[in-house]
Order: structure tokens, then C-alpha cells, then sequence
């Protein structure tokens, strides 16, 4: 690989990777937002509307960072990556273009009203606001996710004279079944990014709560926090994980070799579980593996014969093939172990003894980095697994770069970039921080009212 | 990859041909417009920042008039860059690669001014404040200055090679002539019309939005600005016309484009006499109308090139060598004329909500 291809590639690379650390969050919290709201309606006296209201102010750090990271997205498809541009912008502009103006006027415009207009608004205007709020980022994501499929999965072009593709179907480009997997599997990461946040935050104030404290706040959130998790969590699973898998098995199955770590085509392939592959000999060292399963996952078939890395040319499989193993593995592993950390929690939940339960509610503080790690993951598996295409059959990456802006300008931004993102992640680690020590005491204004006779502070419903 | 250009065709087979792309220029266009009226006077308020809130109450007041509307503004360019991308693609492609280094510039500043805005309340530190308040001031000030250096790089054009990219140098020699950079006497000369026109338009708004000291400086740099406004816009009238003569040739061909320069001479003057006669509105409004006519003139005197070629005409990327296929661009037109649509509605109750005078003591809690 030449320089200047590395360093347009790692440039897309870091910046997107930064940036999804906060949308995901954003995404995932929006809807838990709104239901808190909702549920404040109900049970008035529960915390709920205070709960809302601390993640509002955490939504609204977060939406910060995620709008400013944002930017430069957008921006590099011309900057760094032109000829792709040429060759695919009257395509995936169009999806581009219907973001910015759908999703991020009624993001940015109700995200105003959502957190100044708390008094100036009707309770049920804010309500609303709060929708808006959700319905624009979720909306957001389905643009963002169908630039991504069109690229994963062509369709709906026509190649034009002038070596390019145009657009002949903006239903086929819309309604990409790709897109639909990817979309349900992205918004169920973000979710289990952000019902992990507010079951972490819940067990966090319950950790430190004096025994006379109110908990009835620190409770609410754990109680929308697992529920959301536990459900999220299992969804990742069954069925948009197993059938974003079919997607690739059907349409990539070179990604899925490489993906799964497979070097030799075989029936009764297993399914592994640990090890790492050694790509000069072709092998996974130290497996532990489970034999027939990736036949059955990949055909529902025990005996179904699945191509290994050795049946495609060298120059179709994808180009890293350890990282894109490595990552894979790690979204498939952490997400076992979110349904059944969330599982086991939505059990004690329900016996009501969770909050008394301080291992858990250690584990559930302790978690909530862990959906973060394995989004990034399942971004990088689809991505890495997409090379050596840029858009898969149509364009390799190599073809795709800015090819007059050189090695060095490219790492000068590059470098630029690495930067100011250390210093906006240490901004964003402060402020999250110190609004969570200082926590639901400052959100709640009006004092709650006391408890019902006979309901105990922060007991389970 | 070669992209051979498209064959010549009869005229009147090209009319219809040009129709779409022209359409879509037109709401381009239009959108950028939108982007400069709006995000300009937040834009120009954090360039005047600090002259016109000396203590920190008074910059939380300035504050409070645009922190619920400053990123809906921002949006305006972002969707006009993506109606861009979409409706053409090799303009995108090409002018966002040969401006690479001012981009990534502009980037770091729009990162520096979100974060010195949203961020400083959330600190609750003085110190802390004080500095994102410069951050702010100081971003918002060389965005202004960039954004007209940009315009000014369209208007005198760019050395695209034959595939139709180009990759310039932030500057060389200062000259406009060969070997540009993109910065030079011209678009440096575009950049400080930019910074005092957005100053201005700033100030105005501010004046419109408050009460008190603030007020009284708002309106005291809105007036200055006024005044050097007719003598900067001649400045870069004639500079223009010694850069790039061929800008007159569209006004030469239709002459009811000249209603464009007349129209930014009379809303300088509406200008004038609103700040003398303390109008904010007024004042405000005129300013919003230089704005609209000083774009629409620069993309009347472009049309039908949207990027010019400094050293070879034949190479300048025109509507019909940059638009993308018919289909894509008639199907936009469905949705974003109901996406246009519900964005015009949530900003007019966007700024239903927010609208009024503050005065430094009222406390609706925008940090």
C-alpha cells in the first residue's frame, strides 16, 4: 500500500471511530429519555421525571461531542476520499443530503427547544420535543446506515458514460435489505450503549447512597436501565445479529471467511470459540472450537459445506485479515456476556433484590464501557471486512482516494485531528464526571414529594 | 480514471438538459444563502464578541441570543453540503480535495467555536469560561475571515488540471495570478469584506435581541460597520473586476442582472439610515438583504460555472459537466421540497419561541 492511501484510510478510520463513541450514546439514550418522561406521567412521585432530567444534561454534553465530531464525516468524503466522491456521490449524496435535511433540522431545532424551553414549554410540548429529539438521531442513523449498505450492497445504480454510477431506484436505495439488518443491528448497539449508561448510573447512586438517602431517583434508573439492557442485549443476538450474519454469509463469504477464521474450505465447519490466526500458515493457533456450528449458523445445516479463505484469489479477500477476526470475535464475545449479565440482573430485579445486591451493581457500574468497545468492533468488522472494496465489487479502496492531496498534507489533518481529540475526550471525561458526582441531588428542584405510605425509598415496583 | 467531457449538443437540446442542474444551483444557492444570513450573524456576533460584552454578565446575555438557534443555523451548511454532494458530485469531489488544508482548517475552528459555546457552562468555572470565551471569539472570527477567502477562490477560479482536480497551497506568493495559493491580496481582501459584513450583521441582531450597555455597543459597532461597509464592497467590486474580468460578461448578456448591485447599493443605504435612526429591525433586515445580494451577484456573475478555471477556460467545471444523472435529480426534488418545507416551519417556531428582548438580569437559564 502506498502512503498516502494509508494515511486517507487511517484518517477516516480515526476520525469516524472517535465520532461513534457519541451518536451511540445519543441514539441509545433518546428513547430512554422519552420513556422516563412517559413514566414520570404515571407515577409522578417514582423519580421519574428527574431522572429524565439528569439525562438530559448528560444527552446534551454528549450531543456536543457527537455534532462537532460529526462534521468532519461529512466533509472527508470530498476531502480525503474524491474519487470515491466522483464515483458515487450522485448515489449516496442523495442519502447524505437527506440527513442533513430531515434529520439534523429536526435534531438540532427540537434539541433547543428540549433543553432551554423546559419552563417556557407545556409539559406535553416538551414532551414532544423529547420525540423529535429521538425520532431525529433515530432518523439520523437509518441515512447514515443506508450510505453504509449501498456501499456494503450495491444497488439501485446504473453505470454512466463517464465511468461513474447514478442513481435509478431511490426506493432500491432506501429500501436495501441490507440496510434494513444493519440499521435494526446498529440501533440495538446504540440502545445497549445507552441502557448500559443509565443501569450503570442507577447502581452507581445506589452504591453511594447513605442509608437514609432518597433513592427513588438512583432506582428509576436502574429499573428502565436493565429492563432496556436485558431486552437490547438479547436483541443484538437473535434475531439482527443472526441476520446481519446471513447478509455477509450470503453476499460476503469472503468476509465471512476471514471474519470467522476460516483458511480452508469445509463441511462440518466448526465454529471458533478462542484462538488467533496465524495467517502465513494459514491456521488458527490454540483453538478451541465447536465443531459443525458455523455450518449450522451460516446454512441451518450441520453438514453444510462453508468456502474458507483458500477459495478466493488473494486479491478479493480482505486485507487485514487479524483485525478483522479479532474484532468480530470481540463483539460476538462481549455480547454473550451482556445478555447474560443483564439476564442475571432483570432476574434479581424482579425478586426485588437488586438494589441490595452490591457485586451486581458493582458489575453493572463496571460494564457500562464495555458496549462502546463492542460497537466499535462491529464497526470495525463491517468495515475492514467490506476491503479490499470500497464499494464492494464496484470500487477498491485504492481507487477511491483524494490522489492530489498528498501523503504529508494528508497527515498533517491527520495529526491535527489526534490532537484535538485528546483534548475534547479529556473535556468530555470531566464534564460527564462531574455532572454524575454531583448527580440527582441538583436536578431536583422541587423537592420530591414524600413517598407513599408503605412503599419503602428505592424499593423495586 | 478518465472522465471524458460530454459532447457539445444543439442549444436547444441543452436548455432542456441544463434545466435540472440549473434548478439545482439555484437551491444550492439558495441554501448557502440561507447558511450566511443566519449562522452569519452568529457567526459575526463571535467576531465582535469581546468589543461588545466587556464584563461576564454581559457575555452571558450575548450568549443567551444565540445559544438556542446557533447549531440549527450551522445545519443550513451541512445540508447544503450534502444537497451539494448529491447534485454534484464532481464538484464536490474536486473542490473539497484541492481545499483540503482550509477545510481542515474551517473543521477545527466549527469544533473550537461548538466547544467554546456549549461547553463553558457546563464547566462552572470562571477561569475555564474566560478561555472558551476566547476560543469562541477567536474561531468565530477566522471562519468569517475563511469564508470569504473562499468565496473570493471561486470567483477568481482555481489551476484545475485535465480529470478536473487541483490541490492548492494555503498560500505562495500573494498574487492571484499564476501558481495561486489560497491565500493572496484578492481573497485576504474577500475574507476582511466577509469579517465586517458578518461583523455588522452580527451587531444588528444583537442590538435587536437586547437591552442596556450591550444594546448601546451592539449598535455603536452596527453603525460603524455600515459606514465601512459601502467602502469595502467598491473595494472588492473593482478588485474583482481586475481579478477575474469575464464576471461582467453574464451582466453584459442580461442586463436585469445589474438589479443585483444596485439592490446591494440600496441596502447599504437602508442600512445607514436605519443604524442613524436607531431601527434594529430595520437595520437588521438591510443587513440580511446586502448579504443575499452581495451571494446572489457572485452566482449570477458564475452561472453556468461553478468552478472556474484560473488558467484554462475549457477545464472550468460547468453545471452540465459536474450535475449528477436526470433521475436522481428530479426524485430529490419530491422530498426536499417537503423536507425544505418542514424546516422552514420548525425555525419559524424555533424563533417563535425565542424571540424578544434580554436584558442581563432575566435569567432563563442558558448558561
Amino acid at each position: 500500500m502506498d502512503s498516502a492511501l494509508v494515511v486517507h484510510r487511517l484518517h477516516f478510520a480515526f476520525t469516524a471511530t472517535f465520532h461513534y463513541l457519541f451518536p451511540q450514546l445519543t441514539m441509545g439514550l433518546a428513547p430512554l429519555i422519552v420513556i422516563c418522561k412517559l413514566l414520570a406521567i404515571r407515577h409522578p412521585e417514582r423519580g421519574y421525571a428527574e431522572a429524565a432530567r439528569l439525562l438530559g444534561r448528560l444527552f446534551a454534553i454528549n450531543f456536543v461531542f457527537g455534532v462537532v465530531t460529526g462534521v468532519p464525516m461529512e466533509f472527508q468524503f470530498g476531502t480525503n476520499w474524491a474519487r470515491f466522491s466522483r464515483f458515487a456521490g450522485g448515489v449516496i449524496g442523495q442519502t447524505l443530503a437527506m440527513e442533513g435535511m430531515f434529520a439534523f433540522f429536526l435534531e438540532s431545532t427540537f434539541l433547543g427547544l428540549f433543553l432551554f424551553g423546559e419552563r417556557r414549554l407545556s409539559p406535553r410540548a416538551h414532551l414532544l420535543s423529547a420525540v423529535a429529539v429521538f425520532l431525529g438521531s433515530w432518523l439520523s442513523g437509518y441515512f447514515i446506515v443506508a450510505t453504509d449498505a449501498w456501499m456494503q450492497h450495491p444497488v439501485g445504480y446504473t453505470a454512466a458514460a463517464d465511468g461513474s454510477v447514478q442513481l435509478v431506484s431511490l426506493s432500491a436505495l432506501l429500501l436495501n435489505r441490507w440496510a434494513f439488518w444493519q440499521y435494526l443491528h446498529t440501533m440495538g448497539g446504540a440502545a445497549v450503549t445507552g441502557a448500559f449508561a443509565v443501569a450503570g448510573l442507577g447502581a452507581y447512586y445506589l452504591l453511594r447512597a447513605k442509608p437514609d438517602d432518597d433513592q427513588r431517583i438512583s432506582a428509576a434508573l436502574l429499573r428502565t436501565g436493565v429492563l432496556a439492557a436485558a431486552i437490547a442485549s438479547l436483541w443484538q443476538l437473535f434475531p439482527s445479529g443472526d441476520r446481519q450474519g446471513q447478509l455477509v454469509t450470503e453476499n460476503q463469504p469472503a468476509t465471512l471467511a476471514a471474519m470467522e477464521g476460516l483458511f480452508v474450505t469445509q463441511p462440518n465447519a466448526p465454529l471458533v470459540l478462542i484462538g488467533q490466526p496465524n495467517t502465513d500458515e494459514g491456521r488458527i493457533d490454540n483453538t478451541v472450537e465447536v465443531p459443525s456450528v458455523l455450518s449450522v449458523l451460516s446454512y441451518r445445516h450441520w453438514n453444510a459445506e462453508v468456502k474458507g479463505l483458500d477459495a478466493f484469489p488473494a486479491d478479493e479477500r480482505p486485507d487485514n485479515i487479524g483485525l478483522l477476526y479479532y474484532s468480530y470475535h470481540l463483539m460476538v464475545g462481549l455480547g454473550t456476556i451482556f445478555v447474560a449479565l443483564m439476564g442475571l440482573a432483570l432476574l434479581w430485579l424482579v425478586r426485588g433484590r437488586l438494589t441490595q445486591s452490591r457485586p451486581l451493581l458493582w458489575a453493572l457500574v463496571l460494564a457500562v464501557p464495555l458496549p462502546y468497545i463492542a460497537n466499535t468492533a462491529g464497526w470495525i468488522t463491517a468495515e475492514i471486512g467490506r476491503q479490499p472494496w470500497l464499494v464492494y465489487g464496484l470500487m477498491r479502496t485504492a481507487a477511491g482516494t483524494s490522489h492530489r492531496v498528498s501523503a504529508g498534507n494528508g497527515l498533517f489533518s491527520l495529526i491535527g485531528f489526534m490532537g484535538l481529540y485528546v483534548l475534547l475526550a479529556i473535556a468530555f471525561v470531566l464534564l460527564m464526571t462531574r455532572t454524575i458526582v454531583r448527580g440527582p441531588a441538583e436536578v431536583s428542584e422541587h423537592a420530591l414529594p414524600p413517598p407513599a405510605s408503605g412503599e419503602p425509598a428505592g424499593a423495586e415496583s | 480514471m478518465l472522465y471524458p467531457r460530454r459532447r457539445a449538443v444543439n442549444p436547444p437540446e441543452r436548455r432542456a438538459e441544463e434545466k435540472m442542474p440549473t434548478l439545482w444551483f439555484l437551491l444550492v444557492a439558495l441554501m448557502l444563502v440561507a447558511y450566511v444570513v443566519l449562522d452569519g450573524f452568529d457567526l459575526g456576533i463571535g467576531a465582535i464578541y469581546k468589543l461588545v460584552a466587556t464584563s461576564r454578565d454581559e457575555r452571558a446575555l450575548v450568549r443567551r441570543t444565540i445559544g438556542p438557534v446557533w447549531d440549527a443555523n450551522e445545519v443550513w451548511l451541512l445540508a447544503a453540503g450534502g444537497t451539494l454532494y448529491f447534485a454534484f458530485p464532481q464538484l464536490y469531489a474536486s473542490s473539497f480535495s484541492g481545499f483540503y488544508l482550509p477545510l481542515m482548517l474551517v473543521l477545527w475552528l466549527l469544533i473550537g467555536r461548538a466547544l467554546g459555546l456549549e461547553l463553558r457552562g457546563h464547566f462552572g468555572d470562571d477561569l475555564i469560561g474566560d478561555a472558551c470565551d476566547t476560543i469562541f471569539m477567536i474561531s468565530s472570527l477566522l471562519l468569517t475571515v475563511i469564508l470569504g477567502a473562499a468565496l473570493g477562490n471561486v470567483v477568481r477560479g482555481v489551476p484545475l488540471d485535465a480529470d478536473g482536480y487541483f490541490f492548492l497551497p494555503l498560500w505562495t506568493n500573494f498574487r492571484p495570478g499564476r501558481d495561486p495559493g489560497v491565500l493572496d491580496w484578492y481573497t485576504v481582501l474577500c475574507g476582511v469584506v466577509a469579517l465586517v459584513a458578518l461583523g455588522t450583521h452580527g451587531a444588528h441582531y444583537l442590538a435587536l435581541r437586547t437591552t442596556g450597555e450591550v444594546n448601546v455597543r451592539a449598535r455603536r459597532i452596527g453603525h460603524l460597520g455600515t459606514r465601512l461597509l459601502p467602502l469595502l464592497t467598491f473595494a472588492s467590486l473593482v478588485a474583482t473586476l481586475i481579478v477575474r474580468p469575464s464576471v461582467s460578461d453574464n451582466f453584459r448578456d442580461h442586463p436585469a442582472g445589474l438589479l443585483l448591485p444596485a439592490a446591494v447599493a440600496a441596502s447599504l443605504v437602508a442600512m445607514e439610515l436605519a443604524a442613524r435612526r436607531g431601527r434594529e429591525q430595520r437595520a437588521f433586515l438591510a443587513s440580511g438583504a446586502y448579504l443575499i445580494c452581495m451571494l446572489g451577484g457572485a452566482a449570477f456573475a458564475l452561472y453556468p460555472v461553478l468552478l472556474p478555471s484560473s488558467d484554462d477556460p475549457t477545464r472550468s467545471l460547468t453545471l452540465t459537466t459536474s450535475a449528477t444523472g436526470s433521475y436522481a435529480l428530479r426524485v430529490a426534488l419530491a422530498w426536499w421540497l417537503v423536507a425544505l418545507a418542514l424546516v422552514v416551519g420548525t425555525f419559524l417556531h424555533l424563533y417563535r419561541t425565542f424571540r424578544g428582548k434580554l436584558t442581563a438580569a432575566t435569567g432563563e437559564g442558558y448558561h
